[in-house]
């Protein structure tokens, strides 16, 4: 299922239910998914026109009104552009906003560098008390939108939009916006993962098992703040830390990982993210290969621990 | 209090807050003294014992460098108590250089990075259309401000979206840090500006109280629009010796004897 449908059916059924919660848009309400929000909540649903900074404020003022305001565009849009913005007029000012940053990395595809936010984690991590979230299915966003609302402070919302395999498929699957997902046990090589690059992690983790390499997989939906207790728990059982995103290697979730085992447990570890470089056009399996972020490459970044 | 002296007043405790740690932002905050004088007096809908009262009308500093006129105000209302004044800037006081709405009693939103001040205002007005609880918003911005590119997209919006219990009180003092605004980046003409983007737009001397009340009071009967009041107003106006900087007095040094010097100018 497509990750903006579940976020915007989700947030379809909470507006009905609470009238305090308000949806800004910037002219990308048909990518995002919350166009059709419109028909239903004509007054809640507002479009701020392509302006974000202003848009970010707005939502600022909606919070300090009283109302639980989501703004939505694409994650560079809105992580660079508004940052001030968001560290200003949320942050600083102390505002329940909800930021959902779609497309992010990689996923801006033909768009190109100039939509492809390679740098957003960081920067909203570096936000104080902004929760930074990046999911991975249909099927976790529509369950974290509950706690996203019940959640009294600013959120950072990561969104891969389009249709993605579902991979939190048990039926009996209970998301918590503050705990790591544990996806596959093993004992050799605790792998960390977020975003887009969770389905390429469990191929790689089929790969390394037919080489005798059990691999612990966790996806680590929360970046900030992130599930220390897991973190730790896993690079204890395995010895072997690799962490995989679409992201730069600094500030996201190999620093995030690095950051909570340089203090409480230093473990060998290795990483499959950005490598410092600038956005390109291509389609998602070009930049996979272009970006060296498919499972072949985490495949050979694990084989790297055991050497 | 009779509005001119709720002026001086205002521009009394202004210049003993600014004093009390010897520097501040001064030609700014008297700038605005009598459109804060008239705003608390006779049009904002608050109740200074109980604060955040739902409904209550809004007031947003957008030139967030200006908050020790707001405080003063704010202590001459009767929100805190006029000691506190004496606390400005000092580690741990609930009075910042520039406005947090987390920090003081009365303080309806954090400004400080110029431009947001009055999206931030935007927001507010477009809450209260939503709660439909007739609340007003009253947001004064700097002329110098009106450079920063936000400002536009807040006008825009809030002449999109009609939204007119917004009234935007332009501070047209003519000046900014490096200098004459014409000389810096030219703002004028301000008032064919807000009139462009939609919004009804009045000019008055913003040192005259009862024409910024005549200006207050028109607004509130626009139907449809937001509006605009540009204040024709003189950095530093009431303090002859720091009007006499220019520019300068932006941000400045306040001796003691400075102080004296203005409290016995602004004596009623």
């Amino acid at each position: 299922m497509e990750v903006r449908k579940a976020f915007a059916n989700t947030l379809q059924s909470l507006m009905e239910k609470n009238p305090k919660i308000v949806m800004l848009d910037a002219d990308l309400a048909k990518a995002g998914g919350t166009f059709s929000l419109r028909k239903v909540f004509p007054d809640r649903a507002i479009d701020c026109g392509i302006a974000e900074c202003n848009m970010v404020s707005i939502a600022a003022g909606l919070s300090a009104y009283g109302y639980i305001p989501f703004v939505s565009t694409f994650a560079p849009f809105v992580a660079r552009r508004a940052f001030d913005q968001i560290a200003v007029s949320v942050a600083y000012g102390g505002q329940n906003v909800k930021i959902i940053g779609t497309d992010p990395g990689i996923s801006a595809q033909l768009n190109g560098g100039t939509h492809m936010s390679f740098e957003d984690v960081a920067a909203m991590r570096a936000i104080q008390n902004m929760v930074v979230f990046e999911p991975v299915d249909a099927i976790q966003m529509a369950q974290a939108v509950e706690q996203i609302v019940n959640y009294n402070g600013p959120v950072y919302v990561r969104m891969y939009r389009k249709d993605t395999p579902d991979v939190f498929t048990a039926p009996d699957y209970k998301f918590d916006l503050f705990k790591a997902d544990k996806i596959k046990d093993g004992k050799d090589i605790s792998i960390f993962v977020s975003g887009l690059s969770t389905v390429d992690v469990i191929a790689a983790g089929e790969e390394l098992a037919k080489e005798g390499i059990d691999a612990e997989i966790i996806n680590i939906h929360t970046v900030k703040p992130i599930d220390k207790e897991a973190v730790i728990a896993s690079a204890k059982k395995t010895g072997r830390v690799l962490t995989v995103e679409n992201h730069n290697k600094f500030g996201g979730l190999y620093s995030a990982v690095s950051e909570v085992l340089s203090e409480e447990l230093p473990t060998p570890m290795q990483y499959v993210a950005i490598e410092d470089k600038i956005g390109v056009v291509g389609k998602l399996g070009e930049l996979k290969e272009y970006y060296g972020l498919t499972v072949k490459d985490i495949v050979a970044k694990a084989k790297k621990l055991f050497k | 209090m009779d509005l001119k002296e709720r002026t001086r007043e205002i521009r009394r405790l202004t210049m003993q807050c600014i004093a009390s740690i010897g520097v501040g932002h001064v030609g700014g905050c008297m700038s605005i003294a009598e459109a804060l004088s008239v705003l608390y007096s006779k049009h904002m809908r608050i109740d200074p014992s109980y604060p955040k009262k739902e409904g209550r009308d809004r007031f947003v500093l957008s030139k967030g460098h200006a908050g020790p006129a707001l405080y003063a105000t704010l202590a001459s209302f009767g929100y805190f108590d006029k000691e506190m004044l004496n606390t400005l800037n000092r580690l741990g006081t609930k009075l910042p250089s520039h406005c947090n709405c987390q920090l003081t009693p009365g303080v309806d939103m954090t400004a400080g990075s110029l431009g947001q001040g009055i999206s931030c205002a935007v927001g507010l007005a477009l809450g209260s259309k939503l709660a439909k609880d007739d609340a007003r918003v009253y947001v004064i911005v700097g002329d110098g401000e009106q450079q920063e590119g936000q400002v536009w997209e807040a006008a825009m919006f809030a002449s999109a979206k009609n939204l007119d219990n917004l009234t935007v009180l332009v501070d047209n003092n003519k000046m900014q840090i490096d200098g004459l605004t014409k000389d810096v980046c030219n703002v004028e003409s301000i008032a064919d500006k807000w009139s462009a983007f939609g919004f009804d737009v009045q000019q008055v001397n913003g040192h005259d109280e009862d024409a910024i009340d005549a200006a207050l009071t028109k607004a509130k009967t626009v139907v449809g629009k937001p509006t605009c009041i540009v204040l024709d107003t003189i950095k530093g106006h009431g303090v002859s010796i720091f009007e006499a900087m220019g520019p300068d007095c932006h941000s400045c040094n306040v001796s003691a004897e400075q102080l004296e010097i203005a409290l016995k100018e602004l004596e009623g």
